[in-house]
């Protein structure tokens, strides 16, 4: 009776944890089969070339296509050499409990914290306000070319945010490594930055392809951070300057579903839009996880 | 080290060799020091945001016209605007008299973020629990880079979502007045945060070392038992950790909220109606408002607090998470 009872509680407790591993699973399925149902339709050759034409109700997403690919570029450009060094300073420098290297730690973990909307704030006061116009102030006599909203600030807002990404990410491959290589190479008499640079670094190449990776699928999502640092509503231009704003395709989904004139007309094109920029972030995220788990059996069969 | 006599009676090219070593040891201290600079980057960062956001906010305390306008007391006590009526919680900074209570935005930040939880929290605890204890190792390889997916979509995306199917679905079920409202927010919100509670109880789990489970299924245990009793538990600390740290993730997030939630700055715990959340009213605000006015000042100061809230979060659920590994690995 009692033995029974147990079974039947088990039962019942297994049956809860799976349940709710399929309801999220299945609220994933429901959130990408709505969009790609009903996005998929809308993706041609125009819809990828054209630009948007007759508010927005009609034409394709080119200008944002564009704009999100420079923006994650000169985001990669700013983020990889400094996320790459700081987690080399993490692993090979550093004693792994000296006060510094916990401090940079911590600052990392919580710079991860931050919310978005509070980096589109950052990157307002400090990028355009502080370092825009202070060069607008200092070599442009007043005239403002650089303190206003533009494609450079936003990618630099960009890259604090996913500074941690590539930290994280890299570490984890540093510390997949081999001591043997790097002692090796001492044993030869590399000296310590020859040891990084011609054995750690190449040896990690795949983990630091999967931070940048996934910092760029992030970047490319974020909205809240390029708002007031770049992004526009429509440009009948693309963006050809560091200083020139742009359009994002984000940025675009959130500007067509919420102040377009005539939603039911936009929906088509609102659902292709929503469809592209979730396969991006769906194919770099999982080129990222494809990546990873090689590294991971390669650590482990190194073990 | 060798002394300079040394130096002298060797040949020529073994100097120059030591030179060239000595060159090489300059260049590995300087490569050093500007690994280190590097690394302060981090530091800096997070530095300069506090610095940066702080500045724009510190005219609501210093500068009298700012103050006059928008101050502490106009953030968070009740307000006369109008001589015969009764003390009031509005948040309205573009009109006749600009009114500032930041009180109904935070009801609407706790309302939402209270639903994910309620939402995210035992759907994500239960799902770490049976991959970790129960799941056989291909389910695993399925579900784990399924939920790493869901954490990949972006915010906008979600907030879409939320905007055109879910706010129907919701209506379908509630009947609510306001098609969009906290309910919907927080249930989109709540999709945000799933992936990080998951993550982070899953690795709790893990971190439970397997004699734990060993001993408890010798004393005759059943799995469930011994996932119930002994596994859960030891976990509870990471568990914990997780939803502080998605607790974290709820408050700030912008996106999700700013296109599902109604926007509507309410002051009341009733979850059918439309809500504005702190983050959302920054979002919405800040592209209209001129630059050193009141309403600036006061969205700054919204984003200060936003930050230090998350900071403070943050920082006790990681402090959990550390001290956790040390006691399961160390102790």
């Amino acid at each position: 009776m009692a033995k029974n009872a147990t079974r039947i509680q088990g039962f019942v407790f297994k049956g809860l944890t799976v349940g709710a591993t399929a309801v999220i699973v299945a609220m994933l399925v429901l959130v990408v089969g709505n969009i790609v149902t009903n996005g998929y339709g809308r993706l041609s050759w125009d819809f990828f070339t054209k630009a948007p034409e007759q508010g927005m109700t009609a034409g394709g997403i080119f200008p944002a296509i564009f704009g999100t690919v420079a923006l994650v570029l000169l985001m990669t450009i700013a983020v990889v050499p400094l996320g790459v060094l700081t987690a080399v300073y993490l692993h090979e420098y550093a004693k792994p409990d000296s006060r510094m290297a916990r401090l940079v730690r911590v600052a990392v973990g919580n710079l991860a914290g931050v919310p978005s909307i509070v980096f589109g704030l950052f990157g307002l006061g400090f990028f355009i306000h502080f370092i825009g116009g202070g060069i607008d102030k200092v070599l442009l006599g007043g005239e403002v070319a650089w303190g206003q909203p533009a494609i450079i600030w936003a990618s630099l807002t960009l890259a604090v945010l996913t500074l941690p990404v590539v930290i994280v990410s890299t570490e984890e491959a540093l510390r997949a490594v081999p001591n043997d290589y790097r002692e090796a190479s001492y044993a030869l008499g590399g000296t310590k930055w020859q040891t990084i640079r011609k054995i750690v670094l190449p040896h990690s190449i795949p983990g630091i392809l999967t931070g940048s990776i996934l910092a760029v699928s992030r970047g490319a999502g974020e909205v809240a951070p390029i708002m007031f640092t770049g992004a526009a509503y429509f440009l009948p231009y693309l963006p050809h300057k560091l200083n020139d704003q742009f359009m994002e395709l984000g940025y675009h989904i959130f500007v067509m579903s919420t102040q377009s004139p005539d939603v039911e007309k936009t929906k088509p094109i609102l659902y292709g839009t929503v469809l592209v920029l979730l396969m991006l972030t769906f194919v770099l995220n999982l080129l990222a996880i494809l990546i990873r788990s090689r590294i991971r059996t390669a650590q482990r069969r190194a073990r | 080290m060798q002394s300079p006599s040394v130096v002298q009676n060797k040949p020529p090219g073994q100097q120059l060799s030591l030179v060239r070593r000595r060159r090489g040891r300059i260049r590995e201290w300087m490569i050093e020091r500007f690994i280190l600079l590097n690394a302060t980057l981090a530091i800096g960062a997070i530095v300069l945001i506090f610095v940066f956001v702080g500045k724009e906010a510190l005219p609501v305390f210093t500068s009298p016209e700012v103050k006059e306008e928008a101050n502490l007391s106009e953030f968070f006590l009740p307000q006369r605007y109008g001589p015969e009526k009764s003390p009031d919680f509005i948040w309205q900074p573009v009109s006749q008299r600009p009114k500032y209570s930041i009180i109904p935005l935070i009801v609407g930040t706790l309302k939402a973020t209270l639903v994910a939880m309620l939402f995210a929290a035992p759907l994500a605890v239960a799902a770490a629990v049976y991959t970790s204890e129960f799941a056989p190792n291909w389910v695993k390889e399925i579900i784990k880079p399924t939920i790493e997916l869901l954490a990949g979509i972006p915010s906008v995306v979600l907030g879409f979502f939320a905007l055109m199917v879910l706010a129907s679905l919701v209506h379908s079920i509630f009947h609510f007045t306001f098609r969009l409202n906290a309910i919907n927010a927080g249930v989109a919100l709540g999709l945000a945060v799933i992936p990080i509670i998951y993550t982070v109880s899953e690795d709790a789990l893990n971190a439970v070392p397997r004699q734990y489970r060993e001993a408890s299924l010798a004393l005759g245990a059943t799995r469930w038992q011994t996932a119930w009793t002994v596994a859960l538990p030891a976990a509870l600390p990471g568990v914990f950790a997780g939803m502080v740290l998605g607790f974290g993730r709820a408050i700030g997030e912008t996106m999700i909220v700013l296109m599902a939630s109604g926007n509507a700055a309410i002051m009341s715990w009733n979850f059918g109606e439309s809500i504005r959340t702190l983050s959302a009213t920054i979002a919405a605000e800040l592209g209209e408002v001129v630059f050193g006015s009141a309403h600036y000042h006061a969205l700054f100061f919204l984003g200060a607090l936003l930050f230090v809230v998350t900071f403070v979060v943050n920082l006790s659920g990681a402090a959990y998470v550390e001290r956790l590994k040390t006691k399961l690995t160390g102790g």
